[in-house]
């Protein structure tokens, strides 16, 4: 029976996949410094740890920071590429969608290592800002690819209607294409988010001296005793994670259900 | 018809997109109250010029005027025309009655106002009641009705309609025809009406413009039109015709002496022989209803040619025959219709063809 192999091979695969992260919690909850089976007894004390981190909580605010900003910056410039990119013809317009969405294929640590040469030269100090420029480089394409499908989607009637029955076009654009990208908008507010959240490279070649989380988590792994509060840390950001990739999924699918299109298949 | 004042003027309207020529020299008036249609096959160019009266499309040269006044002049979300579109242009995201009133936001009203107004256009197109619905959750005849709705809520002096009924199935689109002569009746506004359907334009119109290749090549009311095309692109769009080759034997006021073909010496009057060319080789055309077969028993007419059937097309109401007359050269399409007691013939049947010069139009 095929069909038999093709459900182990998937069981296998989701084992593959997600064994690891359910070791995660396994270990934050449990009560031994040293990471192996067997398990020891449930304690809570490694969160508690987390709380009284005074560089942790630098951290998680730096890249608060960072993640809300390159989250509204890429998303807004987003907006604007993809609204050209969809409704406008001007010259040169393949070769320039290109080169804008080329982030998204580029190694990291060659865009990483180009920003910081450059920066050094301009002589410009490294800090959070200078990670925000990176990471607004490294999400605006992914924003483009979610808003373009999202703006490609209306049709240009919509538009055309709303204008022939009397509103301008800045009125046009607030009542009916805003609202009708809106769930895009929201989609990539939430991915560019969390693409910054725990993006590596480029904070730790980009930030000088003001460690996001992912670079303190790293760091942190050179004290075994550490280990375990790392856990729990990671714990808790995969449940953001899918928190948050819930929720824009969830807007996704009440955009499309509203405009009453076909799903043909989110990031989700 | 009376003489009635112009609402919409083309003055020699060209529009090109970059080399290509959508409109070459539109010509034409449209009356205020007039159901007026332009016809004619993709690519024309008959949607370009309706979308130059609602003022999506600049035009490159000429003019166009609506109520005696420059549009060009006037932005879109200033003309006195609304627009229904093909795609019916629905906001998905608001209900039927924020659809239908959409137009009226900038007029401030006050609610009770805004929904009797919405409420009058709704009971117009039959839509009463559903007011509250979610725009996407309706059926594509209903969308239809909500764009009309939406469109002739504020009253404009024009309401231009872009291929409106090419989306609903056949039943759907002939009761939607009839409402529309109805409702545009009712409402006394001028309609421009966008199709490609030729069926479509006959039943609807007042007066239709056919459109090829950026032309106007004729405008008239259904009937002329039907009868005196004027060119044979035009005979060949609108309906069915034969043509035959014939020779012009002389051209005076008063009628044309031509040689038809197979048919033999015929005069066709000068209202169906339009003007043009200047040569012997023409060609006449006649309708396959202008053809009829006699049976056994009728007596001789006029004119009468003796054929053989070499195909039968029944349709239920009518029978479509093609007979190859004796002496002509290629099989003419006739239509009988199905009264009681006639036969329909089978392929291979000798028949009596029965035709009239009356019915042949000329074209050179």
């Amino acid at each position: 029976m095929r069909g038999g192999w093709f459900k182990v091979y998937a069981l296998v695969y989701l084992v593959f996949l997600y064994a690891p992260i359910i070791l995660l919690p396994m270990f934050a909850f449990n009560d031994a410094t040293v990471i192996a089976f067997p398990l020891s007894g449930f304690s809570t004390k490694w969160f508690a740890a987390l709380v009284d981190d005074p560089l942790l909580r630098d951290a998680v605010r730096n890249s608060l920071i960072i993640a809300v900003t390159t989250a509204i910056l890429s998303t807004t410039l987003a907006v604007f590429a993809a609204r050209a990119s969809t409704r406008y013809r001007f010259p040169g317009k393949a070769g320039l969608m290109g080169l804008i969405m080329l982030p998204l294929v580029l190694p990291e640590i060659i865009v990483a290592v180009s920003l910081l040469s450059i920066l050094l030269m301009a002589g410009i100090e490294l800090s959070i800002l200078t990670v925000i420029l990176g990471h607004v480089l490294i999400c605006t394409p992914f924003c483009i690819a979610i808003l373009s499908s999202a703006f490609q989607s209306l049709d240009r009637s919509l538009e055309e209607a709303a204008y022939d029955l009397g509103e301008t076009p800045f009125s046009t654009f607030r009542l009916i294409i805003l609202p009708l990208v809106m769930p895009g908008i929201i989609s990539s507010l939430l991915i560019s988010f969390t693409i910054s959240l725990d993006e590596f490279i480029i904070a730790f070649f980009l930030a000088g001296t003001q460690a996001t989380l992912p670079v303190y988590i790293l760091s942190q792994f050179r004290f075994p005793q550490a280990v375990p509060a790392i856990m729990a840390l990671g714990t808790i950001l995969v449940c953001l994670s899918i928190l948050l990739l819930g929720i824009a999924e969830f807007f996704r699918r009440r955009g499309l259900a509203r405009s009453g299109a076909k799903d043909t298949g989110g990031f989700l | 018809m009376t003489a009635k004042p112009t609402m919409i003027e083309f003055r020699d309207v060209q529009k090109y997109y970059g080399d290509y020529h959508a409109l070459r020299g539109i010509n034409a008036s449209i009356r205020a109250g007039e159901f007026f249609s332009l016809l004619g096959p993709s690519g024309c160019g008959k949607t370009t010029l309706l979308r130059t009266i609602a003022g999506f499309e600049d035009i490159s040269a000429g003019a166009v005027l609506i109520d005696g006044k420059d549009a060009a002049l006037i932005p879109a979300n200033k003309r006195p025309t609304n627009m229904v579109f093909q795609s019916y242009a629905i906001f998905p995201h608001l209900t039927v009655e924020e659809n239908v009133g959409f137009g009226l936001r900038r007029a401030r009203l006050d609610k009770a106002e805004m929904g009797r107004r919405v409420g009058d256009a709704l009971a117009m197109v039959g839509l009463t009641g559903f007011g509250k619905r979610a725009a996407h959750a309706l059926s594509g005849g209903q969308r239809q009705r909500v764009a009309l709705a939406r469109a002739l809520i504020l009253k404009p002096k024009v309401l231009l309609l872009d291929e409106p009924l090419s989306a609903l199935d056949k039943k759907m689109r002939e009761q939607m025809q009839v409402e529309l002569i109805k409702l545009q009746r009712q409402v006394g506004i001028t309609f421009v009406l966008v199709t490609h359907d030729q069926e479509e334009a006959l039943v609807m119109s007042d007066r239709i413009a056919v459109m090829f290749e950026g032309r106007i090549v004729q405008l008239d009311d259904p009937v002329t039109l039907y009868r005196r095309p004027k060119t044979r692109q035009v005979a060949d769009f609108i309906g069915t015709m034969n043509f035959l080759p014939a020779t012009l034997l002389s051209d005076t006021t008063d009628g044309c002496e031509v040689e038809v073909a197979g048919l033999g010496r015929c005069r066709i009057a000068p209202d169906q022989a339009p003007p043009g060319g200047n040569g012997q080789d023409t060609t006449v055309g006649f309708r396959p209803e202008t053809l009829t077969i006699l049976f056994d028993g009728q007596a001789a007419a006029a004119r009468e040619t003796p054929g053989t059937v070499e195909e039968v097309v029944y349709y239920g109401d009518m029978t479509y025959y093609d007979v190859k007359l004796d002496g002509v050269a290629s099989a003419v399409r006739l239509s009988m219709r199905n009264v009681p007691g006639r036969p329909v013939l089978d392929i291979g049947t000798r028949a009596r063809v029965a035709w009239s010069p009356d019915a042949l139009v000329l074209f050179r």
